[in-house]
């Protein structure tokens, strides 16, 4: 997936030596997208620095394989255009041969026939190396092996630099030049690109970095974002997800995330316009959950974890920056909500009495997914009494029966998050989630009498034509979505209400991780 | 004076580009007096001339001046220099012509 592998192993080789042998293929199949490649002859190529003892004690078997191979041997050399001599090197001060070969150590051997690299030796292995070359006693009067060193191309700083310089044409956002005294984190606020807190600063090196998260182009529209309709390529998503923080495996996340609260059904446009405080609440399921280390346990709406807290704000900072959707202006909220900073979890599906929500909503099992509502702030329910399933639904359809208003009902949407010392109680019991869901549908379906304008003392409710109704549920057919999340101790769960449901708002939209 | 060297530092835009990068004008002022007024001198000739009978006009009238040059009159003015005069002055009178 992380196709620029030098970039994602940034650091790592710095200082040290490595040393390894693979073949053409295995690795270089990871590359993002295809980018121009040196031109190289047919024959063997050696990629060298003259600050590599492995480089230098290696130059008997390089004058043995240009012997050998009758001229066919090309040596690029790193630092001094010189070495080794002899042997006709050719320079790669500027590092474009090594970078574009994605050289991560020296010396590094490579065959070439019509023009692609076949095979990669890395290192000093004279058995390896007589093997792929053929040329007998290639080594001899040399050691059977040392490690290499690293390329000049992992120097510390190097890889962003180069990447700007080789790659930085992929970036087509205009540039805001900043002046040497200006702060770079301030210039971001004097723009409008905050959300009111500190953004990292998107320099092209970031955004470079970011885009290593995706094999989708920088140039690919991902969709049209409201409220100003503006196309939304891959690359405005990168750059807002380095604004939020986001680290580059999270882009995929943050790619669909996008992609599902533009989506009509969800429809992005109404709920920023809207005067309820409600925002997107993204839910992520699947591997990849896991494999960013997103959380689903303790303190699973709070703070703390990087991933969480990131995902949800590059979503709200795209819908801000490329849409234009800003407070004060298109934002109409009345109040808005703390998680309109951003709010993203993880399903715990491991601790989950249940299949992942995902799945539940038509997504494959074993596929990454979102899901998200238009949810408002969450709120604890808590009941630390009852251990028989029907006593502990009782408490949260009471809880469920609130959202919006006491007396709303269909209108509102609601996403039960269930903690797991409540999970196991309904797991103890045996009832699925639809069991429960529709436990919860049948004691949250009240006669129309008790939500009509006036009953209760309460001019709030609904019409007078409702006053007649036997029994009117509170939530629509599928209005009522159930995850499992939260730390193992505490006997509670939390609800989020939705923002107007369905057709005439928003309806929860699932779209699979790419 | 100590010099330093940068390197140039530039973000990409995270907007959808719909509204131009560059700042819109700020509200004239109403006038000089109490007010620092930056003169750009863009290195044609006899623009200091200009400027500097500028200047003790506007002195005359209350003004504070501050006198600026940039280097060629064929380049836009640096950034930096433009950063100076935008936390320095409420406004810039430039000397455009020879």
């Amino acid at each position: 997936m992380f196709g620029r592998r030098l970039v994602a192993g940034l650091g790592q080789l710095d200082g040290r030596r490595t040393w390894s042998i693979y073949r053409y293929g295995s690795r270089m199949s990871e590359a993002a997208t295809p980018r121009p490649t040196p031109a190289l002859s047919d024959g063997w190529v050696a990629i060298v620095k003259r600050d590599c003892p492995t480089c230098t004690l290696v130059v008997p078997a390089l004058r043995r394989l240009s012997e050998a191979s009758e001229g066919t041997l090309t040596i690029y050399t790193q630092d001094d255009p010189a070495f080794p001599e002899g042997l006709a090197p050719v320079t790669d001060a500027d590092l474009f041969v090594s970078w574009r070969l994605q050289v991560e150590t020296v010396p590094t051997l490579l065959r070439v026939t019509d023009g692609l690299e076949r095979d990669r030796l890395v290192g000093w292995d004279a058995d390896a190396w007589a093997a792929l070359t053929g040329v007998a006693g290639i080594g001899d009067g040399l050691p059977p092996h040392r490690p290499g060193c690293g390329s000049k191309t992992l120097d510390p700083g190097m890889p962003e630099r180069l990447a700007v310089r080789y790659d930085g044409e992929r970036l087509r956002s205009r540039r805001a030049e900043l002046a040497s005294l200006e702060d770079d984190i301030e210039a971001c606020y004097d723009r409008g690109w905050s959300d009111g807190l500190p953004v990292v600063p998107p320099t092209p090196e970031r955004v470079l970095r970011m885009l290593a998260g995706t094999t989708r182009a920088p140039d690919e529209i991902v969709t049209i974002v409201p409220p100003d309709f503006n196309e939304c390529t891959v690359e405005k998503v990168a750059i807002n997800a380095v604004m939020a923080g986001c680290l580059p495996e999270y882009l995929p996340v943050v790619l669909a995330a996008v992609e599902a609260a533009c989506n009509e059904t969800f429809n992005m446009h109404g709920l920023l316009c809207t005067t309820m405080p409600h925002a997107p609440v993204i839910v992520v399921n699947g591997p990849i959950a896991k494999a960013i280390g997103m959380n689903g346990g303790g303190n699973v709406l709070g703070q703390g974890n990087r991933a969480n807290s990131t995902i949800g704000r590059a979503l709200q900072l795209v819908v801000r920056n490329v849409g234009g959707g800003k407070p004060g202006g298109i934002d109409r909220a009345t109040h808005g909500q703390p998680g309109k900073v951003g709010l993203c979890f993880a399903e715990d599906e491991d601790g989950s009495p249940w299949e992942p929500l995902s799945v539940t909503r038509g997504i494959e099992p074993g596929r990454s997914a979102v899901t998200l509502f238009a949810g408002e702030g969450p709120r604890v329910v808590v009941d630390q009494l009852s251990r028989r399933p029907e006593s502990l639904a009782r408490s949260l359809a009471d809880a469920l029966l609130t959202v919006g208003s006491a007396k709303a009902v269909i209108a509102f949407d609601a996403m039960l998050v269930v903690g797991p010392e409540h999970a196991r109680v309904f797991r103890d019991a045996g009832w699925t989630r639809d069991r429960l869901v529709a436990e919860l549908n049948t004691m949250t379906t009240r006669p129309g009498s008790a939500v009509v304008r006036g009953a209760g003392d309460c001019d709030e409710g609904m019409p007078e034509g409702f006053a007649g109704a036997p029994a009117v549920p509170k939530f629509r057919p599928g209005g009522l979505m159930i995850v499992h999340a939260g730390g193992t101790a505490g006997l509670f769960s939390a609800i989020m209400g939705s923002w107007a449901a369905g057709e005439i708002g928003s309806a929860p939209v699932t779209m699979g991780v790419n | 004076m100590e010099i330093q060297t940068f390197e140039p530092r530039t973000l990409l835009d995270p907007t959808g580009e719909q509204t131009p990068g560059h700042r819109e004008l700020s509200a004239r002022l109403d006038g000089v007096g109490g007010r620092t007024i930056a003169l750009l001198d863009i290195s044609k000739a006899r623009g200091d001339v200009y400027l500097d009978e500028l200047a003790r006009l506007l002195e005359a009238r209350g003004a504070a001046v501050e006198l600026f040059r940039k280097p060629t009159f064929t380049k836009n003015a640096p950034i930096d220099l433009r950063h100076e005069i935008a936390s320095k002055a409420h406004a810039v009178v430039e000397a455009l012509a020879d």
